[in-house]
């Protein structure tokens, strides 16, 4: 495809928030729901941001398609500063921000199909064509079924995604969704990821995420920020970030869906050297540790470890003693980071 | 038992029936229209609402209260001049219109505001997130999510408006509240006060029957 540079332009970036503040007035009190907050969200990627309650996300959130205008900083998306827009400018800008809600804010008097059809009110479809967008949209989340239902005949899961095929109505780049299955039973939340990984594959949608729950972001997220009072703490590859998990808030989200490898309350007299191997990809299915400490005379136990899956990455960590000379195990190490494994020297 | 109603003049009970019908509807007209507009600004304009404006929403109110304050028959006799400005003339049907316009919309204004304030404030943020103008959310998702809120509200004030076309008796207005205080009451003609009001009391019956049926059929919930 030919790119001209002005179309080109932000290509890869797709949001960007640079020092976002917003501060709330209540009486002669000052909160900062939103502090010195940098945020950049790559075309086509899953973006999940994991705060505690009050931690500010949905504030973060809300600030991206301006339903909540910062106190100060810039919220652009695409190329645009929507900080600098009037009224119906930001309203047109909307139309290609989709955005879905824990409690899916549906009309409780139109049908599916009409409720669907509500953003498309603002567009210059017929009649006919709005009808056929409608149709196109309930396949696509699986409710052709249900279209002349109410939502209060329907279950959370079809609500959301009612909701998810009128975010999707206008053709938007980006998907906000605040705690999209939070209020979802596992199994429907589990349907409802699927559904959202699917559309940014196959639509190539940007999803900006906002939840309280690692297994939402271990499941579709590319990347992560991690939000405490305010400010984000905490951002990167989903992977890194749960792997190498910095600060306690962190730390806490993970341990809510891996165990978390504690290298302080490990043997105390270790016969030999303790060492982290962390690999990741299809690595993570080879024998790569056993094969290099075969070909020594050393030996190796395992201490703790975990193998798992990141959205679609394998990963394994492990915590590893090696016993044997330390010539041969300096070779283990050297060997092992030559095979492309993180290996970190605990003991 | 027969002979108990044999003097009541039935044309006089048909022209009092269809007064008060023509009282009550065109007044009801003008109060859903003014009263919706009024109650629209109210919601609008009041705290976290989209136009949120403390001294329009302060200054509306206080008009509001002090018209919902004053007695009907008092509101009557003041706004004779208004009436005689708007409708040619003060007294008659025509003449009774305003002052029940006047003392209904306010009222209905509060229903407006109190079922609008129902609506799910999600549902209007999800309808500002999609793009839509201020004006599409007021009509396509607040007015129609609040639809059955305000049918019930329509319904009260007709059953208001007709108490109140009672009194326009006092300017010669006519219907079946004034036909019962003159004959049944000031003449104790007992039958006439009976029938008038139990045709009254029928009516009444049968809007608030309707308004309920139209809430159920509209009802989502």
């Amino acid at each position: 495809m030919i790119c001209f540079s002005v179309a080109c332009r932000g290509v890869l970036l797709l949001i960007k928030l640079v020092d976002v503040h917003k501060d709330y007035v209540s009486g002669s009190a000052v909160v900062h729901a939103l502090s010195e907050v940098h945020l950049t969200i790559k075309r086509g990627e899953i973006f999940g941001v994991i705060g505690h309650s009050g931690a500010g996300k949905s504030t973060l959130l809300r600030c991206v398609n301006l339903l909540e205008r910062p106190s100060s900083g810039r919220v652009i998306v695409g190329d645009v500063d929507l900080m600098m827009l009037g009224e119906k400018e930001l309203q047109q800008r909307r139309q290609k921000i989709g955005m879905i809600f824990q409690h899916f804010n549906l009309l409780t008097t139109a049908t599916v199909r009409d409720n669907i059809a509500l953003p498309l009110k603002t567009s210059t479809l017929s009649k006919v064509q709005v009808r056929e967008r409608v149709t196109e949209l309930l396949e696509l989340v699986g409710l052709s079924a249900h279209e002349h239902k109410y939502p209060s005949q329907l279950s959370g899961g079809q609500k959301q995604r009612v909701g998810i095929a009128r975010a999707l109505a206008n053709h938007p780049d980006v998907l906000l969704c605040d705690e999209a299955t939070s209020a979802l039973d596992p199994q429907t939340t589990e349907a409802i990821l699927a559904l959202l990984k699917d559309i940014n594959a196959k639509l190539g949608i940007t999803i900006l995420l906002i939840t309280h729950e690692m297994h939402v972001i271990r499941a579709i997220c590319d990347r992560v920020a991690v939000m405490d009072s305010g400010r984000i703490i905490e951002q990167g590859d989903v992977l890194n970030v749960f792997l190498n998990p910095q600060h306690d808030t962190t730390k806490d989200f993970v341990s809510q869906v891996a165990d978390v490898l504690d290298t302080d309350r490990l043997a105390l007299h270790p016969q030999g050297r303790i060492i982290r191997l962390t690999y990741r990809g299809n690595m993570a299915y080879e024998p790569v540790l056993f094969d290099t400490v075969r070909s020594t005379t050393a030996s190796f136990v395992i201490l703790q470890g975990t193998v798992s899956r990141m959205k679609d990455t394998p990963y394994g960590q492990l915590i590893v003693e090696l016993r044997g000379e330390r010539a041969e195990t300096d070779r283990i190490i050297a060997e092992l980071r030559w095979h492309g494994l993180d290996v970190s020297i605990v003991q | 038992m027969s002979s108990f109603f044999q003097d009541i003049r039935w044309d006089q009970i048909i022209k009092a029936t269809k007064e008060t019908l023509m009282m009550m509807g065109m007044s009801l007209l003008l109060t859903i229209v003014i009263g919706l507009i009024l109650g629209i600004i109210l919601f609008l304009t009041s705290g976290g609402q989209m136009l949120h404006n403390k001294w329009i929403y302060r200054l509306l109110s206080l008009v509001v209260n002090i018209l919902r304050s004053v007695p009907f028959v008092i509101l009557i006799l003041v706004l004779l001049p208004v009436s005689k400005f708007i409708m040619g003339t003060s007294i008659g049907v025509p003449g009774a219109i305003p002052p029940l316009v006047i003392a209904a919309a306010p009222f209905f204004a509060r229903l407006v505001e109190a079922s609008l304030r129902e609506v799910d404030r999600g549902v209007i943020e999800a309808a500002a997130a999609m793009g839509l103008s201020k004006w599409m959310i007021v009509w396509h998702v607040i007015l129609r999510e609040a639809r059955t809120g305000l049918l019930a509200g329509v319904t009260i004030t007709t059953i208001t408006l007709v108490s109140y076309t009672a009194m326009s008796g006092v300017i010669g207005g006519g219907g079946l509240g004034d036909l019962a205080i003159r004959y049944g009451f000031q003449r104790f003609q007992l039958d006439v006060l009976i029938v008038t009001v139990a045709l009254l009391v029928i009516m009444v019956q049968l809007l608030q029957m309707a308004g309920d049926a139209l809430v159920r059929r509209l009802s989502r919930k």
